[in-house]
């Protein structure tokens, strides 16, 4: 993206009062460019030169503009300041005229046949009466840069030149020459140069010499001749010194020469219908005729209207909005798109679109379209939500957690949530606290009640496995039922997360890095006991587990979970002849992070 | 012996004031005594208190002095009663017992120092070696003869560190082994009941976990996937980079001339340099549309090159998959489509904190008859609050392929600013209708990087820590779950 750099108090005159900073990038955004950076003059020089002075109070402030790529006409003070003039309101888009002037009083410029070997194209105009003051004068200069970098793809496409008239005497002529015939005084040098050594000359200059390639190898260079033989301009390299331009200069030459003709049209459009401000009948430029040796010949430049025929119903079903015609008309008319709209009486209202010679981006209604909908404001569009579906987040966090705990080398078991009373309460060394759901007609003593933890299923894994080869390591995620008054039905479930080892030792060490593991992908920092910003493990006295070596997890204050060294007794009750170490926690705690 | 003896003593006495009495009493080295007070301290059997004494030591010139007497004796006793000369008397003695012996004895009035020397008094005590016997065996001396045996260096003073000792919370007149572990042997043998543990050390971590890792950009990318999937977009097969110039840039009606063609921006292809085929008649729609415009364009007004189109280059996006699914969607029956692709692109770029040579490209399209900017707004807000953003704004930008353009901004409660997240906007009927699709047809499509994201999401503020080869594997490790689109 391009980006310009304009004085703030400058544009703020241009645009008829002041903003905030915060204000100024509202509107920016609003229109499509972006304040990208606010600086000084002197703050980009201490940059360059890595200097660390302080700023002083009076600096200029410049603000630097991002400006979308298509759009050239935004590439100066001047024209920007005309958008968004427009955008507020403040003034109509300008009409720009071609000076009606006779064909013979006509400047003149011919094209000898063999510039077509190396740079074929050249348009032409002058701006008449025009009154630069210094602010203008660079604008004018930085304008011509800004398009060189950018249309002009570093002049390989397109050269500017812009020259004192009263200087020179037309009618001219645009040639290409060996270079050893061509000897002139360029611009900011005193001394004659031939072609070829300016080119030698040109090696060790920094600015010029990657110019110097589009034209180096060539047999012929592009040159342009007034009538009395003064070299005007050496394209794409530098103009004559004779022909120079400067704060008086009242009228201005500007040739554009090119490869591409198109593209040079819009660079001659940009120039002259940007600094038209200046001249003494505002927006008017006087035309030259290029003529060609084939006799062929053009008028140039070409300020006309494009007319494009919009339909309504394209610019509201594209949008999504329904705008009466006189509403996309007026916002277009903020877009410097002047409209008007057919009204008929039936069938489809059609606008029809005035797209100004500066805005060579409009190339099809979609433009059109969008400009309607940046000056209707992006952000005014009302939203359609498309058809889509929301998984439970609780799901998707248990399946992140089984994968991590599976990447950990645990084996995943799916054990049934029914089991005997004996199994959830006795075998675990546990009274019934009354905390299960009690099924009254089991078939059998296996589903008396629904588990309240994941120990039974897991304890009958590894009983059931006596000849698996140890360590086996097993985990499950799975849900409980506990009484819960709150509930309607007097009963609620529980997502929990349960692991074991179980080995010629308890693995009691290997359970709680696994517990540290889990903890850290959840993103729980471990704290030193009493801090409630993460987790923490506190010494416990559950019975299902060996004293002294069975500890609670606590979690943001919250207990969470336990873990440790099987009782003995327990591993008994279901026939493990090894001992095993257990966690088990609730994982809903860590839904809302 | 020391530890049977200690807990058999507290069993019928309440405390043992002294350890060093205790060893000497019980003939037991203090040392092995002080080594029991602290393992038996430790597990709580006993409470000990520190107890500090300051006692002197002989250094070794006092030793040698305990044993052989003092200098000034030995010279006294080497002198006869007759007298000896200087000379025959330095021969008898050891040079430094010598030289303290004659400046102590002449001190002590003891000789008759000079050419000849000989005794002044007939009888001497040698007091000094009595001290030092008597400090070597622990009893006490008065205070002037230890600042004299001091100044002579002759002793030096030691800390003595011994403990009174006091039944703790577990005594028991016998320790019971201390465990680490339950283990097979014990559940076999039944000891298990009989088993002491060691204190666990819960204020510590666990040791670290062993297993595998997934690389955090790819569990953010596996969360995306899951919400495009949920969003009912089908994935695009984008597994292949080398791409053409056409596909890249001329299908989506980019014009040969922009800057993004530059080999500043595209890594183009020595090897294979062009594309060997493209399909003929949509090129030649491709070319009229870019040189003179159709489908109610104006077109670009340029010659259109061929050889332009065929250079190949590492894709700069995945759109170019894009269009050549689109291109294919054209070929039968209108169906609508929502296709997303999350995969590598490449650009010719300086790498920096925020810049690499490979990124990822998030892309999702819908295709469909009568889709309108609202329903661009519509899925966008849907795809970011999913992710978390919830709070956009859209910009007006300038894109070559799509029109109206759209650049992303959502609301940073951190950074308490808008940040540019993405870019979106409605493909060019330049675009779409050379590939033949009908002309009601509409492709939204917006367009972000996996990476930056990511960095937000994780705090990264260099993208190099992130991606590439450079990463620590250790945040590679210590990265938690990826919670997009959970929440």
């Amino acid at each position: 993206m391009p980006t310009v750099s304009v004085g703030r108090d400058r544009l703020f005159a241009a645009l008829g009062r002041t903003y905030t900073q915060e204000e100024f990038e509202d509107l920016c955004f609003s229109f499509g460019i972006e304040l990208d950076d606010v600086t000084t003059e002197k703050a980009i020089i201490r940059k360059e030169k890595h200097l660390e002075e302080e700023a002083d109070e009076d600096e200029e402030v410049i603000y630097k503009i991002e400006i979308p790529a298509n759009r050239y006409d935004l590439l100066c003070l001047e024209g920007l300041a005309q958008a968004l003039r427009v955008f507020n309101k403040q003034e109509d888009t300008p009409q720009y005229s071609i000076r009606n002037i006779s064909k013979e009083s006509m400047l003149k410029m011919h094209v000898k046949p063999e510039t077509s070997q190396i740079r074929p194209y050249i348009v032409c105009a002058v701006l008449r009466g025009i009154t630069f003051d210094e602010a203008s004068y660079n604008s004018f200069i930085d304008l011509q840069d800004k398009l060189h970098q950018n249309i002009c793809r570093r002049r390989t496409l397109v050269a500017i030149g812009t020259h004192d008239l009263d200087t020179l005497k037309g009618p001219f002529s645009y040639e290409a020459l060996p270079p050893s015939s061509i000897s002139f005084v360029p611009l900011k040098q005193v001394k004659n140069f031939r072609a070829d050594e300016l080119m030698e000359f040109y090696k060790s200059d920094m600015k010029l010499k990657k110019f110097l390639h589009i034209i180096e190898n060539s047999p012929v260079f592009p040159v342009i001749y007034d009538s009395q033989r003064t070299v005007v301009s050496l394209p794409p390299i530098i103009n004559g010194a004779h022909s120079a331009i400067t704060l008086k200069t009242k009228n201005v030459l500007i040739e554009c020469t090119a490869t591409d003709l198109t593209k040079a049209k819009i660079v001659l459009n940009t120039m002259v219908a940007t600094f038209s401000s200046y001249c003494e009948k505002k927006y008017e430029v006087e035309p030259v005729e290029v003529i060609y040796s084939n006799g062929e010949s053009f008028i140039c430049p070409d300020l006309s209207l494009y007319n494009m025929e919009v339909s309504l119903s394209y610019v509201n079903d594209s949008i999504g909005a329904t705008l009466k015609a006189e509403e996309v008309t007026s916002l277009l008319n903020r877009m410097q798109l002047s409209a008007k709209h057919t009204v008929p009486d039936e069938g489809p209202c059609n606008i029809t679109v005035s797209v100004p010679p500066t805005r060579s981006d409009v190339l099809h209604p979609c433009d059109v379209m969008e400009d309607v909908a940046i000056a209707y404001g992006y952000n005014n569009i009302p939203k359609r939500k498309p058809a889509s579906l929301k998984p439970l987040p609780l799901n998707q966090l248990t399946d992140l957690i089984r994968l991590e705990i599976g990447m950990n080398g645990f084996t995943e078991v799916l054990t049934w949530l029914l089991c005997s009373h004996k199994e959830n309460f006795a075998m675990l060394n546990r009274n019934d606290d009354g905390s299960a759901v009690i099924i009254s007609n089991p078939r059998s003593s296996d589903f008396e009640v629904v588990r309240t933890s994941l120990m039974p299923g897991i304890l009958k894994t590894i009983g059931h496995n006596k000849d698996h080869p140890k360590p086996i390591k097993i985990y499950e995620v799975g849900d409980i039922a506990l009484l819960d008054v709150e509930k309607d039905v007097g009963a609620t479930n529980r997502r929990l997360f349960a692991a074991l080892y179980c080995g010629a030792n308890s693995g009691f060490e290997l359970i709680h890095g696994l517990v540290d593991r889990l903890m850290e992908v959840i993103g729980v920092p471990f704290v030193p006991a009493g801090d409630n910003t993460g987790y923490y493990i506190e010494r416990s006295n559950e019975p299902e587990f060996l004293s002294g070596r069975q500890a609670s997890i606590i979690s943001k204050g919250k207990q969470i979970g336990h873990f440790g060294i099987v009782h003995p007794e327990v591993l008994k009750n279901f026939d493990i002849t090894d001992p095993c170490s257990f966690v088990s926690l609730n994982i809903e705690n860590f839904l809302d992070f | 012996m020391a530890e049977e003896a200690i807990l058999g003593f507290l069993e019928s006495h309440a405390e043992i004031a002294d350890s060093g009495e205790f060893a000497a009493q019980h003939g037991i080295d203090h040392n092995e005594v002080v080594n029991v007070i602290k393992s038996l301290h430790g597990f709580r059997y006993i409470d000990a208190q520190d107890i500090k004494r300051e006692t002197w030591v002989l250094t070794e010139e006092g030793k040698t002095y305990a044993e052989a007497g003092s200098p000034e004796v030995q010279l006294f006793l080497a002198v006869p009663p007759e007298g000896i000369s200087r000379e025959e008397l330095q021969k008898r003695l050891d040079p430094s017992v010598f030289k303290i012996g004659t400046a102590q004895a002449g001190k002590n009035k003891w000789v008759e120092m000079g050419k000849q020397i000989s005794r002044k008094v007939q009888h001497v005590d040698d007091k000094v070696k009595d001290m030092l016997t008597r400090i070597k065996d622990g009893q006490c001396i008065d205070a002037d003869n230890i600042k004299a045996l001091k100044a002579r260096k002759l002793i030096t003073p030691q800390t003595w560190k011994g403990y009174s000792v006091k039944r703790g919370p577990n005594y028991a007149p016998k320790r019971k082994k201390a465990a680490t572990d339950l283990t097979r042997e014990n559940i076999q043998r039944g000891d298990w009941r009989e088993l002491e543990f060691k204190e666990y050390n819960f204020s510590a971590k666990g040791p670290p976990a062993e297993g595998g890792h997934i690389h955090p950009l790819l569990k953010v990318r596996q969360q995306l996937k899951n919400i495009f999937l949920y969003m009912g977009f089908e994935e695009m097969p984008t597994n292949n980079f080398v791409e053409s110039s056409f596909w890249n840039f001329d299908a989506l009606f980019q014009p040969q001339q922009h800057p993004a063609r530059d080999s500043h921006d595209t890594f183009f292809l020595k090897v294979p340099s062009t594309t060997r085929e493209l399909p003929e008649d949509y090129v030649e729609r491709v070319k009229r549309v870019h040189e003179s415009g159709g489908y109610q364009s104006r077109g670009y007004g340029y010659e259109w090159k061929r050889d332009e189109a065929n250079k190949n280059l590492l894709r700069t996006h995945t759109t170019a998959v894009s269009t050549r699914m689109l291109y294919l969607l054209a070929q039968k029956p209108f169906e609508p489509k929502k296709y997303f692709s999350i995969d590598r692109v490449f650009r010719n770029e300086a790498v920096d904190r925020t810049h690499l040579a490979e990124f990822h490209q998030i892309e999702g399209l819908v295709c469909d008859r009568g889709l309108t900017l609202g329903d661009l707004i519509g899925v966008l807000h849907d795809f970011f609050s999913r992710i978390g953003m919830s709070k956009l704004r859209f910009k007006p930008a300038y894109n070559p392929y799509t029109e109206p353009s759209m650049e992303i901004f959502s609301y940073h409660e951190g950074l308490g600013k808008w940040v540019e997240i993405g870019n979106s906007g409605m493909f060019r009927p330049e675009m779409l209708l050379p590939m033949g699709l009908p002309e009601d047809v509409r492709v939204i499509a917006w367009g972000l990087s996996l990476e930056r994201p990511t960095m937000i999401l994780y705090g990264i503020d260099n993208i190099r820590d992130l991606f590439g080869h450079k990463v620590d594997l250790g945040l590679i490790k210590k990265n938690p779950i990826c919670r997009l689109g959970i929440n």
